[in-house]
């Protein structure tokens, strides 16, 4: 009765390329000519051994580094390198390997700071409350309990972040990311550290997001099984450098990425 | 105005119609939705009701057919019951946590041609069965999340399906005229509701209620316990369960009350505090966690707040029972227990959301004294029931002022109570179900010649306080070889109410007399052996100790009194007991998985004790095989003691027994 899943037809142009990007820390090499590109409404795996430069790979896209060569083209704007408020203002949103909350900050508050960008009204009148700021928030309001909705965290709404068990706390994470209505979701290791059942959630949560949102999503994961569930295409990292790229089942294949990951004999 | 509760409506809808009339601007159902609590009046739900029959009747919903409806408690799925009770359909809630093959049991017994589900779970749920299902045609939903690839073609939103009765009424004002017919000549007498049992006993059955009945049932209870329409629930019960439909939908109807229905089932505490409701039920597990976790808490709470919380909890141990039930109190003790109130009782009240309770009812399980003094003395007016759903519900309930906490109180308003040959409860009552659908047999097996049914639990009424007391499941009662009455449940439970006491098998069945074999709690006897200077290397050796033998024989002599105050139980006193060298465990399948006793089993495996406790010697050698949470298989073996205990004679003072 449900309809074959034709995710692909909704898969459309070049939403973010790199091209020839290296990155390095005085004489280490992190990322050395790496080119692939994200499509719109896809999700794309980006995967490897340790130290391959994933997570390098995801700052240098959002703009947390500084790339020393290649061009990052955005939604058909070529840089040579991306600056933080660019990529938030583009509508780059993304969570950390370690998460980033605010600790003492409640889920709710955690989540309507992912607003911020998208309030208008200025300093002051949000101070005092009052006016155009109140509407306003009210507004953000509703779009942040609809992702308190989304997520099924109805319950820790009120809760300090601090307290909260790891899981969910990666949870409300997605969901400060996801207040930023974003364009081009990025996960660094959004599975890492949970059980099973966790994990089965996360997926099922990422695959919504990309579902009801149609949001693009960028993801490391070194869960392999959830790796080729979830990805469309997947992009494989060694050492700096690019030695795969193609769906779940090309890359599981590629004899180079079975090496990266077995080791093999010199 | 009083007895014209149901203004003799005699189906769920026409109740719809009155209290739309009558009551047209007050809330009849909340739900906390995107953080907000939204309301519908009684007039806003009889508008969506009647609509979303229109829209039902469109898709070909008959009278008489059946629908399923599965999910949480949601105003649209509750719509759903009254829609398909306003066509004369047949409601069939399932529980929203049975598993694929017990939905699919009952959705195929029932013959259900559409089902009402919450969500993309259970629509996975039902599609996954759906080979075994021929008869169901659509689907509705509620919560549209993840279905959007979904083949609409039998799937509807509700939402789509009460938009659709909408325009077809304003476009054909008869529509309209029509459905105001069908619910003016519903049948008290067609089938209202069929609940499926939820099959702890074998395969689920169904029980068939008809509106004239339930709604008869629900008006003595609402008279009963002053119900009106400024009373508010919070529906957090299973849908399916007769415990909701009966105590959230049927009397939400009936009084006009309003129900609200939580965000989620997550976060019904806050909710129940954000309520605040005037009705409140739950079983005693929850009673129980919620009093653990004041305790946790205070425990943490500063010095002076903890000392202020054990001082008046200690005066409302004293005077608030007292007090809750109208009885004398002396003036200091009231004073005392007015600051109590003030400074403890109403805040932790409102910390629990039981501030504006007026009537909160516990059933299910036996509650412990102590847990149900504790509501009672900070003055929640907490009272006991006891019915099942072949009854709809009530059978029996504490009235106002006459509670205790070993009784389910006096039959019910109409209700008639039998005891049996056998100690069974049988009774005749308004809300009696009609019979199991479909299961002519079952039906027959559980109704007496004259009219009476057969409740499956033992019981007795008491003589001090002429209520019920439910001792044990029928078919676990035994009989000791002079005839008296053996009720292992009630013998065990009793002790069990010590918190000294883990784990207690009873025995007496064929024999001449009642034994005991106890497990003492580790960490209540192991405080107590702490304060007290005993010295014990393991659980084996605390077990065995003079003086825990002492301690808990004087529990079994005050058991053995409580027993001799009860004509029927006196005879079933404990004569002789021995406490266990071992906990029993589930491990070795002394427990089952939910921690009841496996009787049988432990008799066979401790033969030895067993035949110590009734041939009187003083004690016993007996070596088990246990097993250790990684697999490996040892033995324990020990010397166990047995002792005798005092019984009272029936109706005289101690005597020392053989």
């Amino acid at each position: 009765m449900k309809a074959p899943p034709d995710r692909r037809a909704a898969i459309g142009d070049v939403l973010l390329s790199v091209e020839g990007v290296s990155l390095a820390f005085g004489g280490v090499r992190a990322i050395n000519g790496v080119s692939f590109d994200i499509r719109k409404g896809e999700i794309r795996a980006i995967i490897g051994p340790n130290g391959a430069g994933k997570t390098s790979m995801l700052n240098v896209i959002n703009g947390f580094y500084h790339p020393q060569h290649g061009r990052i083209t955005f939604r058909g704007k070529t840089r040579s390198k991306m600056r933080p408020y660019e990529a938030a203002e583009g509508g780059i949103a993304r969570t950390f390997q370690n998460l980033a909350l605010f600790r003492g900050m409640s889920a709710l508050d955690n989540i309507m700071a992912g607003r911020s960008l998208k309030m208008n009204s200025s300093f002051f009148w949000q101070m005092l409350r009052y006016g155009p700021a109140m509407t306003e928030e009210v507004e953000h309001r509703k779009k942040v309990e609809e992702i308190i909705d989304f997520l099924k965290i109805q319950d820790i709404r009120r809760v300090p972040v601090g307290r909260l068990p790891y899981g969910l706390q990666k949870r409300v994470e997605l969901g400060r990311a996801l207040a930023m209505e974003p364009e081009l979701l990025l996960l660094d290791e959004p599975m890492a550290g949970m059980n099973i059942e966790e994990k089965e959630d996360m997926s099922r949560f990422v695959l919504d997001v990309n579902e009801y949102f149609g949001t693009t999503v960028a993801l490391i994961e070194h869960d392999m099984g959830v790796v080729m569930d979830l990805s469309d295409r997947v992009v494989v990292l060694d050492h700096g450098e690019k030695i795969a790229d193609g769906t779940p089942d090309e890359v599981k294949s590629n004899q180079a990425v079975i090496d990266a990951y077995l080791g093999v004999a010199h | 105005m009083e007895q014209d509760v149901s203004a003799g409506a005699d189906t769920f809808p026409k109740l719809l119609v009155r209290n739309a009339r009558r009551f047209g601007g007050r809330p009849a159902m909340r739900h906390k939705d995107l953080g907000i609590w939204q309301s519908w009046t009684w007039a806003q739900v009889l508008d969506n009701v009647r609509a979303y029959a229109v829209g039902l009747h469109k898709l070909g919903l008959k009278h008489g057919d059946a629908i399923a409806i599965v999910g949480a408690n949601r105003p649209k799925l509750y719509w759903t019951v009254m829609a398909a009770q306003a066509l004369g359909a047949i409601p069939v809630p399932v529980y929203a946590d049975a598993v694929a093959d017990e939905l699919a049991f009952v959705l195929a017994h029932a013959e259900v041609r559409f089902a009402a589900l919450e969500d993309q779970e259970q629509v996975d749920k039902v599609l996954s069965v759906q080979e075994r299902l021929p008869k169901l045609e659509e689907m509705f939903y509620d919560e549209p999340r993840g279905l959007r690839d979904y083949d609409h073609a039998r799937l509807h939103n509700i939402d789509d399906i009460i938009t659709a009765g909408r325009d077809a009424m304003a476009k054909d004002a008869s529509l309209g005229q029509w459905i105001d017919e069908q619910i003016a000549n519903g049948k008290g007498s067609d089938v209202s509701i069929i609940l499926y049992t939820s099959g702890t006993t074998g395969q689920s059955k169904g029980v068939v209620l008809t509106g004239e009945r339930s709604i008869k049932a629900t008006t003595d209870t609402v008279l009963f316990d002053h119900l009106n329409e400024t009373d508010v629930s919070l529906a957090y019960l299973p849908l399916a369960w007769v415990g909701d439909h009966y105590l959230n939908y049927a009397q939400g109807l009936v009084a006009g009350f309003c129900m609200a229905c939580p965000e989620s089932s997550d976060t019904t505490a806050q909710d129940l505090r954000e309520i605040g409701p005037t009705f409140y039920f739950a079983p005693p597990r929850t009673f129980e966690q919620m009093l653990t976790r004041v305790m946790i808490r205070m425990e943490d709470a500063s010095r002076l707040k903890r000392r202020m919380f054990h001082y008046f909890i200690g005066v409302a141990r004293k005077y608030g029972e007292d007090i809750l039930n109208k009885k004398p109190v002396p003036l200091g003790g009231r004073i005392l227990y007015g600051i109590g109130r003030f400074l403890v009782y109403e805040p932790l009240k409102n910390v629990l959301g039981l501030s504006k309770v007026r009537t909160a009812y516990t059933a299910g399980e036996a509650i412990g004294p102590e847990l149900f003094a504790f509501y009672r003395s900070i003055g929640l007016n907490l009272k006991q029931l006891y019915g099942q759903t072949e009854a709809f519900l009530y059978l029996t309930a504490q009235p106002d002022g006459e509670i205790y906490s070993d009784t389910v109180g006096p039959a019910c308003p109409n209700v008639d109570i039998r005891i049996a040959e056998n100690g069974e409860v049988l009774f005749k009552s308004p809300g009696m179900f009609t019979g199991y659908f479909k299961d002519d047999a079952k039906t027959a097996e559980v109704l007496t010649d004259d009219g009476y049914v057969k409740t499956g639990d033992a019981g007795f009424f008491d003589e001090k306080t002429g209520h019920l007391k439910i001792i044990d499941r029928a078919k676990d009662v035994g009989k000791l070889n002079d005839g008296t009455l053996f009720p292992p449940k009630y013998i065990e439970n009793k002790l069990k109410f010590y918190p000294n006491i883990r784990e207690v098998v009873a025995y007496g069945d064929g024999r001449d007399f009642v034994t005991v074999m106890l497990n003492i709690d580790l960490t209540a006897v192991g405080s107590w052996a702490e304060r007290n200077n005993v010295v014990y290397a393991s659980y084996q050796e605390l077990a065995g100790h003079p003086r825990v033998y002492e301690m808990l024989k004087s529990h079994v002599e005050e058991v053995n009194r409580s027993l001799a105050a009860e004509t029927m139980m006196a005879g079933a006193q404990i004569r002789r007991f021995l406490i266990l060298h071992k906990e029993l465990d589930a491990d070795d399948g002394e427990l089952t998985r939910t921690q009841k006793v496996r009787r049988g089993f432990i008799a066979e495996r401790y033969g030895p004790l067993i035949k110590a406790l009734y041939d009187g010697s003083t004690e016993a050698d007996i070596s088990t095989e246990v097993t250790f949470e990684d697999g490996r298989k040892g033995v324990i073996s020990a010397r166990v003691k047995v002792v005798d205990a005092k019984t009272v004679p029936v109706g005289g003072a101690l005597e020392k027994a053989a």
